[in-house]
């Protein structure tokens, strides 16, 4: 088609960014849209680092390492070639970075540090402070803005994505867009589109996760015809501070740089942490685990934790809580290194961290599924691609700390290439009445929402919802009550019909804008609970203790799950696992 | 405060940029750990006023909850302020909440900041790259450069700098302190510094350097303890030579 395609990218996290950047270089014209100004977008969260086997620590380091650790670590549910990719491109990707200006920091001769994560027992991790992800954002935040200043981008900030617009072949045309200030819907028209909205969060009520990662986008998506590909997988972290609005991440940087946990050995001991001496501790994850210790991968450390807490009864004070100790390290390494974190939770719990050992409990973090992609991260509707956190390609059934900023990385790269190919193929769409029946179709929900009469709050509503799927869809999984979870998310569904939104104006308003991503966040929990449900092994991050092992047998499978608009629920198809790099093989830290 | 059963809020409302403010008090049951937002959270679960009126959900901007994307700056007891980070059990109540007051009001406290992304355009705040194919790692820099730089590239575009910072106004049209410390971050960069003097062109005259009276406002307010007094001031001394060597090249 047209020479210089027009490109919509939904989302400016580091998927976002880094295809806009592709595209831009390439030639493409950008529209480039977000809920949040791109540069506070939720990747500034991540803390730790992002790896890359660039083996400058004379370990004998390598990709193929990186790759064999990224495979394992995700226990064997990721297809190989991709990530096989993502972990050769690792290196030069850092070096793209470290171009761009990341303050990345440096070993005395000048050179990237590197830092060991979980995982692998290899350093591994690129960072900068402990604001890494930070660090990255706003390099690429950079960049775009040069291109902004070009004409090359346009940026839609404060406007939000509500649905793709089809043509009558299923072929994407472009989008349909919120204003989120004038609340004006406006169909955009593309060439392609590439869906980069990161995580999900907000199904969950409270978790490590930023406001805006409510999973939205991806969930209307997959409502209008996307596959949803292995969404039972949800990555709860091991360390978080338990707090009253989020749970925030305490990064596994601290036990990269030496942090050791603890409980009393005693029950119920309430004496000072540190005037317990140290034959009363006990460092559960170095003596279940010799070889990790405290760097076996998220999923082996949160359930541990479950284990010495639920089982054992040894949490702090009888709480669910246990030590994150950092106190034995040097005060001057850890600001050099971990300042950003310390900071954290010196500001939000009042204690020093390099005085104190800090008080943590696993906290939802992040999702492995998503919106399903090809290796060219194109998803199931033509003109339709995904990149980052929002699709489902790299981390199998767990990811290991520090992979997804560069997946974020990679999938952008890969999805801005790909978008202008496809663009270039593609002939233009027949007719434009499609661009109108969207916007009448969204404008008509919105008013929907704005005359609905009924007695439920949407923000309690959610609540509800967040308390219901992290008890029953993250750490331990019972069928019995994950099939009751759905049953309560079809009441929920229900009750959603008589949302009564308190603030009906048509200026910057909050609630209508919520209540359109509850609903969707409902749809969405629905594919995750049914899916656990219907996985009767553990492997990574789903764990039912009443099928304790991985069964390669029945289940070294996709999940996709696609939308039955009829019956308003999902359906299930299982899709073979691209093994054909490294054989399977029991995992075992 | 820490003991008291519930918390008091006193909030600046405003519905649209062309309507009048007027305050609501809200009173909410305290819990612990609780911070401004978590406060406004609360209010949107239950939008009622402390005397019994139905309201509506603040309009307010937030994402990280953890002080790290910039968004939720406010007034809070006349304080610029994080929202995420003002924990309740460190203010008076009742707690007086109102939107930035050098930047327009969206709604309620939400307030368009756009001003700060367009002046790092106008001052280029990039390192100009070739393009993103390979071509090696970056120039080699010491642990001493990384550690100056990343203090400064630390800044979250909050704008709390601006907001106290007495000479930033319609009438100045000053960048404000947050672009400088930018400037200085990008000028100090070996590959940043080829766009060095473009920079400070555009620095120069109305709302640029010249503006700044030290009064020292911003660097006591930054939540990230950025350096700014000594941005200011090396970029003011490189102003100043890049115009005397201008004068002498003409
Ligand atoms: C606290 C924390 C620490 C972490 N630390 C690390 C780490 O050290 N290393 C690592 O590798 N990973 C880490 N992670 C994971 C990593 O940060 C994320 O997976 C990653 O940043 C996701 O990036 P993204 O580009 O996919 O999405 P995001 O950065 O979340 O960006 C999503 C974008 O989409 C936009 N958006 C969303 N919905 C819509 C919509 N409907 N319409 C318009 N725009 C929309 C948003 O505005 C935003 O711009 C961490 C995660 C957390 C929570
Ligand atoms: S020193 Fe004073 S005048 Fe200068 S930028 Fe800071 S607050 Fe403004
Ligand atoms: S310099 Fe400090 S106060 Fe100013 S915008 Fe940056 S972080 Fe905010
Ligand atoms: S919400 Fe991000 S800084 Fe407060």
């Amino acid at each position: 088609m047209a020479s210089n395609p027009r490109i919509i990218v939904v989302g400016g996290g580091l998927a976002g960014l880094s295809a806009v950047i592709k595209l831009a270089e390439m030639g493409g014209t950008v529209d480039l849209f977000s809920i949040v100004p791109v540069k506070r977008s939720h990747s500034v969260c991540a803390q730790g680092g992002i790896n890359a086997a660039k083996n400058l620590k004379g370990e004998g380091d390598s990709t193929w390492q990186h790759f064999d650790d990224t495979i394992y670590g995700g226990d064997f549910l990721a297809n190989q070639p991709p990530v096989k990719a993502m972990c050769e491109a690792a290196p030069a990707i850092i070096d793209l970075l470290d171009r761009m200006g990341v303050p990345f920091n440096r070993t005395p001769e000048g050179l990237l540090d590197f830092r060991r994560f979980g995982g692998t027992l290899y350093h591994r991790t690129a960072f900068a402070g402990a604001t890494t992800g930070q660090q990255l954002l706003y390099a690429l935040d950079e960049q775009v803005r040069r291109y902004e200043a070009e004409g090359k981008v346009n940026k839609y900030e404060h406007w939000e994505f509500l649905s793709a617009v089809l043509d009558g072949n299923g072929i994407c045309r472009g989008i349909c867009a919120m204003d989120l200030r004038s609340m004006e819907v406006r169909p955009f028209p593309a060439d392609a589109v590439i869906v980069a909205t990161g995580g999900i969060g907000a199904i969950f009520g409270k978790s490590t996760n930023s406001v805006v990662c409510t999973g939205s986008a991806q969930s209307a998506l997959y409502q209008q015809g996307c596959y949803y590909a292995n969404g039972e997988f949800i990555q709860v972290h091991p360390t978080s501070i338990p707090g009253e609005d989020k749970l925030r991440l305490m990064s596994e940087s601290a036990r990269g740089e030496g942090g050791r946990v603890w409980v009393p050995k005693q029950s119920g001991d309430a004496r000072d942490p540190k005037s317990i001496p140290e034959n009363e501790r006990w460092y559960f994850l170095e003596d279940w685990y010799p070889k990790y210790g405290n760097l076996v991968p998220r999923d082996v450390a949160t359930r541990a934790i479950f284990k010495v807490v639920y089982e054992y009864h040894l949490g702090i004070d009888g709480k669910p809580m246990v030590y994150l100790d950092l106190t034995h390290i040097d005060r001057k390494i850890l600001d050099r290194k971990l300042e950003g974190i310390l900071e954290i939770y010196e500001k939000f719990v009042g204690d020093d961290p390099r005085d104190t050992p800090m008080k943590i409990f696993p906290g939802m973090h992040y999702t492995m599924g998503g919106l399903w992609v090809d290796f060219k991260q194109a998803t199931s509707i033509p003109g339709i691609f995904a990149a980052g956190e929002c699709e489902y390609q790299y981390h199998g059934a767990n990811r290991l700390g520090a992979n997804s900023l560069v997946s974020c990385i990679f999938g952008g790269f890969v999805a801005g290439p790909a978008a202008i190919e496809y663009a270039s193929n593609q002939s233009a769409a027949t007719s434009n009445r499609h661009f109108e029946a969207e916007q009448k179709h969204q404008e008509e929900n919105n008013a929907r929402l704005m005359k609905s009469e009924g007695s439920e709050n949407p923000f309690r509503l959610w609540r509800e919802l967040g308390e219901l799927m992290t008890k029953n869809c993250t750490v331990i999984r019972y069928d019995a009550s994950l099939k009751e979870t759905d049953g309560k998310l079809c009441e929920m569904l229900e009750r959603f019909r008589r949302i009564n939104l308190s603030d009906r104006s048509q200026w910057a308003n909050t609630s209508v804008v919520f209540a359109r991503q509850l609903y969707n966040m409902l749809q969405l929990s629905r594919v995750i609970a049914q899916g656990a449900a219907l996985r009767s092994e553990s492997r990574g991050a789903h764990y039912k203790p009443d099928f304790p092992e991985r069964d390669d047998k029945n289940w070294l499978k996709t999940t996709k799950a696609s939308f039955a608009p009829d019956a308003d629920e999902p359906r299930f198809e299982f899709e073979p696992v691209d093994v054909s790099l490294i054989p399977p093989r029991a995992r075992k830290y | 405060m820490a003991d008291s059963k519930s918390v008091i809020l006193q909030i600046k409302r405003q519905a649209n940029p062309r309507e009048k403010s007027h305050w609501e008090e809200f009173e909410l049951p305290y819990k612990p750990g609780m911070n401004v937002i978590s406060c406004l959270m609360d209010i949107a679960a239950n939008p009622v006023t402390r005397d019994g009126k139905a309201t509506t959900p603040i309009t307010y901007d937030s994402n990280c909850l953890e002080e790290v994307c910039g968004s939720c700056a406010m007034l809070i007891n006349r304080r610029a302020h994080m929202a995420c980070s003002a924990l309740v059990d460190r203010l008076e109540q009742p707690i007086r909440l109102e939107p930035l007051s050098k930047f327009p009001v969206v709604r309620d406290l939400a307030v368009d900041r756009q001003v700060l992304f367009e002046n790092l355009k106008a001052v280029k705040a990039w390192v100009p790259i070739d393009g993103t194919y390979d071509l090696g790692p970056g120039p080699r820099m010491t642990s001493e450069q990384q550690e100056a730089a990343y203090p400064l590239s630390r800044c979250i575009s909050c704008c709390c700098c601006m907001e106290v910072c007495p000479q930033f106004n319609e009438k100045t049209g000053f960048v404000g302190a947050a672009v400088l410390s930018q400037v200085r971050l990008f000028n100090t960069h070996p590959t940043g510094a080829a766009l060095k003097r473009e920079r400070l062109a555009a620095l120069m005259g109305d709302g640029g350097i010249q503006e700044c009276g030290y009064a020292q406002n911003c660097v006591e307010i930054c939540p990230k303890d950025i350096p700014l007094t000594r941005s200011i001031s090396e970029v003011a001394g490189a102003v100043m030579h890049h115009a005397i060597s201008d004068l002498f090249r003409t």
